[in-house]
């Protein structure tokens, strides 16, 4: 039997915050442009066009969301895979940051499609020769996978503590067993579900890169390049743990509790390598496409790569390979920000600085409706998780480690 | 040209290869839905005879049941002050520019889909929703799409519109090749009704004969060059003009088919699906030996 010491339990601490009302408003000052866009159509809140097909909603909520929440398969990976038990603490809380953000993946994709009832098509009409139809499918599933992989803490929330009102209160035994039943059924087999969402990601998140190789000279040459989706996943996997890092030390702010320091530490000793050889190959394709000429020139483009690649891939790296900084709640903090805060600009100068299509004759900004619902979905995904940690056992308490638990086991190995 | 050109695709996925284990060494060749015929057809658009009327602009609307408005208007030239392009009222449009060689009458370019031969369109659509005919028409399915616009972010000429201003089934809209009149034996409704025979229908490699003859006949009058003979894989639309394309807003684009590259890496990363199930047979074992080990570990201590 393994020994891991953590013990998730609900967190105790009041929904309601001036933060939270805060986010609220901006919430629903979202809901209300998706109303615009949804009973007047796309043109009635964004700044989209035939030139600029793809703006703000699909270059942050999907493509940025979907690389934010790669601390799900990374974490899983490091946690489940190669067995790593001291991050057992830290990998629920990554797994429902991904499964939240991949829940908002789908709403922003769902949002952008003209027509949103037929979101389903792809499952019945393949087009395999299409990058997109790859994402879709795989985010599909993985979204599917990762909601599975969630049920044991559902499972662990209830067992034992069904208590249904009034007249169904006659289901809590029958309600209860099926629970168990669930709970004995999905640790037996859950192995399978973690080794699919590993692999489905890496396949999307190298997928997502493959999409603007079809625009061709349409996108700038400092972004196009064949090996995109090399590059995607690389960045995927390097913003992973700076992504748990960040939201955990919010978390522990938030909630009040003390934040789990000798864990997200040795985390952060391995992103500055994940990083290197991330900035390796974006410098060494760099250099063999010899598109550093581009800049020599001062514009959007060369200004929003040089931020992109400086503060958010090098000064992060030289960050994370100092002790001192691992070591403090607030460096590591700014180092971990700063990588999100690399991925995320590098998705959008992907999929809207470098897109310069050939007859458009004013440059795309998005609009007060498309900055509205992205942050409204950021507002929502952040009211949900907190919603979810007071009321699942999803954050580990230090120090209160109790009866060890092996939630996944691999069938014929006892 | 088929030979040179996967080399080259093969030469640019092999930096991708870097990354991705077991990259397939499969062609340019578009999906499954793409018939590409000997006799397709195509359309050759001489610039230096059309006169920019604009009658083609009204007889497309006609055919396509959009407001088209009265053929008397179309003579209004003052539309010519601003560069236009297709959109959901309009899937062609005539722009003027500046006189060319050999001629001081201004220039006039109709625009429209160019119905490619390796179309990206039918590559990238996430459902399929975009076919090439055998006649050489690339039509759209409004059955199938979803709206993603994603046609719209790969076409090469930024062709594909969409009804942004509709909340319920926006189309994507652009020229059909007049697919419904060919296919009873029509002519496409603009190539009927030009006055001037600017633009001649034929099957493609009759036209590209056409074209090299009358360059031949009248190098002064034509740039040697026939747009469309080889861009982005060859196109069935192609021009004649008396200037540089470029100067008429023409794209300027390399001869490889435009889904070439990602239809490499794609069907690299999903050659008979062995890298994914090999990947996964791989974090498979992996997690087995790491959990074994620690097993063993704990067995020995206690």
């Amino acid at each position: 039997m393994s020994h891991d010491s953590y013990n998730p339990v609900p967190v105790k601490h009041k929904f309601f915050t001036p933060g939270v009302v805060g986010l609220i408003i901006i919430a629903v000052n979202g809901l209300v442009f998706l109303m615009g866009r949804f009973f007047f159509g796309i043109g009635s809140v964004t700044n989209l066009n035939n030139q600029y097909p793809w703006g703000l909603w699909i270059g942050v909520d999907v493509a940025a969301g979907v690389a934010l929440a790669a601390g799900g398969f990374t974490t899983a990976a490091l946690g489940h895979i190669i067995h790593k038990e001291e991050y057992h603490a830290i990998v629920r809380s990554a797994l429902l940051t991904a499964m939240l953000g991949y829940t908002f993946v789908a709403l922003g994709v769902f949002v952008d499609i003209g027509r949103w009832y037929f979101i389903w098509h792809p499952l019945i009409m393949w087009n395999g020769s299409s990058a997109l139809f790859e994402v879709g499918i795989c985010v599909m599933i993985y979204l599917t996978v990762l909601y599975i992989e969630f049920l044991p803490i559902v499972t662990e929330r209830f067992i034992g503590r069904v208590n249904l009102p009034g007249i169904l209160s006659k289901l809590n035994k029958p309600v209860d067993k099926l629970l168990r039943a669930l709970d004995r059924g999905l640790s037996k087999t859950m192995f399978v579900f973690i080794i699919a969402g590993v692999v489905l990601s890496t396949l999307h998140q190298s997928s997502l890169g493959t999409l603007m190789i079809i625009a061709g000279p349409k996108m700038h040459p400092l972004w196009q390049t064949p090996i995109l989706p090399l590059l995607f996943l690389l960045s995927a996997i390097s913003v992973g743990f700076p992504m748990v890092i960040f939201e955990s030390l919010i978390a522990a702010r938030s909630l009040g509790l003390k934040p789990e320091m000798h864990i997200l530490s040795r985390l952060g000793s391995m992103i500055a390598p994940l990083l290197g050889i991330y900035l390796a190959f974006k410098i060494g394709d760099m250099f063999i496409r010899e598109t550093f000429v581009y800049l020599t020139e001062f514009n959007t483009a060369s200004v929003m790569f040089t931020i992109e690649v400086l503060f958010g891939v090098i000064i992060p790296l030289r960050m994370f390979l100092s002790t001192k900084v691992l070591k403090s709640p607030l460096f590591i903090f700014i180092a971990s920000s700063l990588v999100v805060f690399g991925v995320l600009i590098n998705r959008i100068n992907n999929f809207v600085v470098a897109y310069t299509p050939p007859y458009s004759s004013s440059s795309y900004f998005p609009s007060y409706g498309e900055i509205s619902v992205t942050l409204g979905f950021v507002a929502m995904l952040v009211l949900a998780y907190r919603f979810i940690v007071l009321n699942f056992p999803v954050i580990s308490l230090p120090g209160k480690a109790t009866a060890p638990k092996t939630k996944y086991t691999i069938r014929g190995i006892k | 040209m088929s030979g040179k050109s996967r080399r080259d695709f093969l030469k640019k996925s092999a930096l991708v290869g870097a990354g991705i284990a077991g990259l397939s060494t499969s062609s340019a060749k578009a999906g499954p839905k793409n018939i590409l015929s000997e006799d397709r057809m195509g359309v050759l658009v001489d610039t230096t005879v059309c006169i920019g009327c604009r009658q083609c602009e009204w007889a497309c609307k006609e055919a396509h049941d959009l407001p088209a408005g009265d053929l008397e208007s179309y003579k209004n030239r003052e539309v010519f002050d601003n560069m236009r392009r297709p959109d959901h009222t309009a899937l062609t449009v005539v722009n003027e520019y500046s006189p060319g060689k050999s001629s001081n009458l201004p220039v006039d370019v109709k625009v429209q889909c160019m119905h490619c031969d390796h179309p990206a369109c039918v590559s990238a659509c996430i459902v399929g929703a975009f076919t090439k005919h055998e006649n050489g028409a690339v039509t759209w399915d409004t059955d199938m799409c979803i709206g993603c616009r994603y046609c719209m972010a790969a076409c090469p000429f930024q062709i594909p519109a969409f009804e942004y201003d509709k909340a319920l089934n926006p189309k994507i809209m652009k020229c059909d090749f007049c697919y419904d009149r060919t296919k009873e034996g029509k002519l496409p409704a603009c190539v009927s009704i030009c006055p001037v025979e600017a633009l001649t229908y034929g099957t493609r490699t009759e036209l590209v004969k056409i074209a090299r003859e009358r360059i031949k006949k009248d190098p002064d009058r034509y740039v040697d060059h026939i747009y469309g003979e080889y861009e982005v894989g060859g196109t069935s639309w192609m021009y004649l003009t008396s200037k540089d394309f470029a100067e008429l807003d023409f794209p300027k684009l390399g001869n490889n088919p435009a889904p070439g590259v990602s239809e490499s890496i794609q069907h690299g990363i999903f050659a008979y699906f062995v890298p994914p199930v090999s990947l996964y047979a791989l974090l498979g074992g992996i997690m087995w030996m790491t959990k074994r080990r620690k097993e063993l570990d704990e067995e020995e201590k206690l």
